[in-house]
């Protein structure tokens, strides 16, 4: 049985289609990320596959039970880390973890035995007896996660877990997700809009843009169909020019915002002839890199934009949904 | 049950801590109590229900303080919508019925505990201490009014975006509860208008309740109390829930 089956999945808010009908499968025991900008819809599906909003259009099943049919048994095997706060300050950080395990039934004994266990695995006994509101942004989110498996969930959703946290706090956050991933064999839905993180830890990823997804595989596969390399050149003159650039190796050629890229095989052997054909066409050079694709790069191919370019745009999609939503 | 109570308990828990609201919510009852009490008590009396103007107003000061700790409970739930600590609670495997309930009860927990507190202080201001019944008769009305209004405040809350609009509530629904419940004067000296305005407010049974459990007498019969105010905590309730069952998370 598959974890998460998830088919034409759509919701509007107003006129504005937040998640465009969606469809992915998770395995058990397995990373999926959903990478995209803000706004791109995300947040919106893992809020339908959690029940917490119910779509439009559609079907999804989680852990064998349909999101719409059976909201309880979705609820009972999911764990979900919101992107927003959603501990009680003025508790401690065992206390916040024994709330939960009663709301979710958990006989005592276990219950107990679970706390123990989850807060070590989180390296959070030290400070259980503290009030929330001591602690720091990463052992607030760890505290999160670990609240999220102590009723074992099956599927556990972590919408952008490492959001505003310094590098450091993200790489531990990192190392416990795949720990819990090859330990407890749950199955793990994240969005994210950092590269890194969905390379990092997915074990495969659907880019999502504008509600829709885009292309889906794992990140070395995605990387793969962006070529070996990526000649990055900043130039004034990146439109024209380099449109018929397209030749022999040169596999693919798009420009964008002050640079364009070229995809090939064999960046070092190319490189000189590279530059010469631009000078013989006049094109001024600012600066060149080679690099090996990232999933930036895919996401470039795909949509046309970088995706931290698309934060205005999305913020203002945002902005609507917000609007339509209140009404 | 068990989720009733976990929501009670931490609503409990979360107001033993708060030394500074359980003191700071004492305020304004005690200086009513000290204030008027003492100040009117040497030129007020109110015959056929006490010789004592303190005595008249402490089952009143009892109920304001109940009256304004569990509408504030209630309301209180906009904080954990804020906070995010609701969706936690919103997307577990539990119905809406429970949460509702068992915000109602701890909040009517926190306001029992609040106007017990006012009890005690006025056993020194001049109350004459009554039966055992008597104590059980008041904290019988002091757990209804907990909970309708409790349930009243939860139903406000869920229609809430914000506290922006608390003040509005203070001034135009909590002050007019309190102000026409008779709980500073007696209601055969009204103008008749304002007579069945105070009639037709809910906590005058509730003062008037606390008031036969407390002096012994009443201006109401308190069988009547009961009746009404049951009624209308259950009314309440149903409002409530029904108003929860609608937050969007």
């Amino acid at each position: 049985m598959k974890a998460v089956t998830v088919v034409d999945l759509t919701k509007k808010f107003g006129d504005f289609t937040a998640v465009d009908s969606v469809s992915f499968d998770i395995e058990q025991g397995e990373i999926f990320g959903l990478l995209g900008p803000n706004g791109a819809g995300k947040t919106t599906t893992i809020s339908m596959l959690a029940t917490i909003l119910s779509p439009d259009s559609g079907k999804a099943l989680v852990a064998g039970h349909d999101i719409q049919k059976d909201q309880p048994g979705v609820r009972k095997s999911i764990g979900i880390v919101f992107q927003d706060p959603s501990l009680d300050e003025e508790l401690t950080g065992w206390e916040n973890m024994d709330f939960h395990g009663r709301l979710y039934r958990i006989p005592k004994k276990i219950r107990l035995e679970r706390m123990e266990e989850l807060l070590d695995l989180v390296g959070l006994t030290e400070r259980k007896d503290d009030f929330v509101k001591t602690y720091s942004g990463g052992m607030r989110r760890r505290l999160e996660i670990a609240r999220g498996l102590l009723h074992r969930p099956k599927v556990l959703f972590l919408d952008e877990p490492t959001l505003g946290l310094d590098p450091q706090t993200r790489n531990y956050l990192w190392d416990y997700i795949e720990k819990l991933s090859n330990e407890m064999n749950i199955s793990v839905i994240l969005t994210t809009h950092y590269m890194d993180e969905a390379d990092r830890l997915c074990n495969r990823i659907g880019i999502i843009d504008r509600g829709k997804i885009i292309a889906m595989d794992t990140p070395e596969n995605l990387k793969e169909t962006m070529g070996g390399d990526v000649i990055t050149v900043r130039s004034p003159d990146y439109h024209g020019h380099i449109a018929d650039l397209k030749r022999g190796w040169i596999e693919k050629v798009e420009s964008y915002d002050g640079c364009f890229s070229i995809a090939l095989h064999g960046a070092e052997e190319h490189l000189p002839e590279l530059i010469r054909i631009l000078v013989e066409r006049q094109v001024t050079i600012s600066s060149v890199s080679i690099h090996k694709p990232t999933l930036e790069d895919v996401f470039l191919h795909y949509t046309g934009r970088r995706i931290r370019d698309s934060g205005n745009s999305a913020k203002e999609q945002m902005r609507m949904a917000y609007r339509a939503r209140r009404h | 049950m068990d989720v009733i109570h976990t929501i009670w308990l931490r609503n409990v828990k979360r107001y033993l801590r708060s030394r500074s609201r359980i003191v700071g919510s004492l305020g304004m009852p005690l200086f009513f109590l000290i204030i008027l009490g003492f100040g009117l008590n040497s030129v007020v009396t109110i015959p056929s229900v006490s010789e004592n103007y303190v005595e008249f107003l402490v089952p009143g000061i009892v109920s304001m303080s109940v009256l304004f700790t569990s509408i504030f409970s209630g309301v209180q739930i906009i904080w954990d919508k804020q906070f995010g600590f609701l969706k936690e609670t919103l997307v577990a495997p539990v119905s809406r019925i429970e949460i509702m309930l068992g915000q109602t009860f701890g909040g009517a927990t926190t306001a029992i505990i609040q106007g017990t507190i006012i009890l005690v202080l006025s056993l020194f201001v001049g109350l004459n201490i009554p039966g055992i019944g008597g104590f059980l008769i008041a904290f019988g009305f002091m757990a209804l009014i907990g909970v309708g209004f409790t349930s009243l405040g939860i139903a406000i809350a869920s229609r809430m975006e914000d506290m922006n609009g608390f003040q509005l509530i203070m001034s135009f629904l909590i002050f007019p509860i309190f102000g026409l419940s008779g709980a500073m004067f007696p209601i055969e000296s009204l103008p008749p208008m304002f007579r069945s305005l105070t009639l037709a407010d809910p906590l005058t049974y509730g003062v008037e309740g606390i008031r036969f459990g407390l002096c012994g007498v009443s201006q109401i019969n308190p069988l009547t109390c009961l009746a009404v105010l049951l009624s209308f905590s259950i009314v309440m309730i149903f409002a409530g829930a029904f108003l929860f069952r609608k937050v969007k998370m």
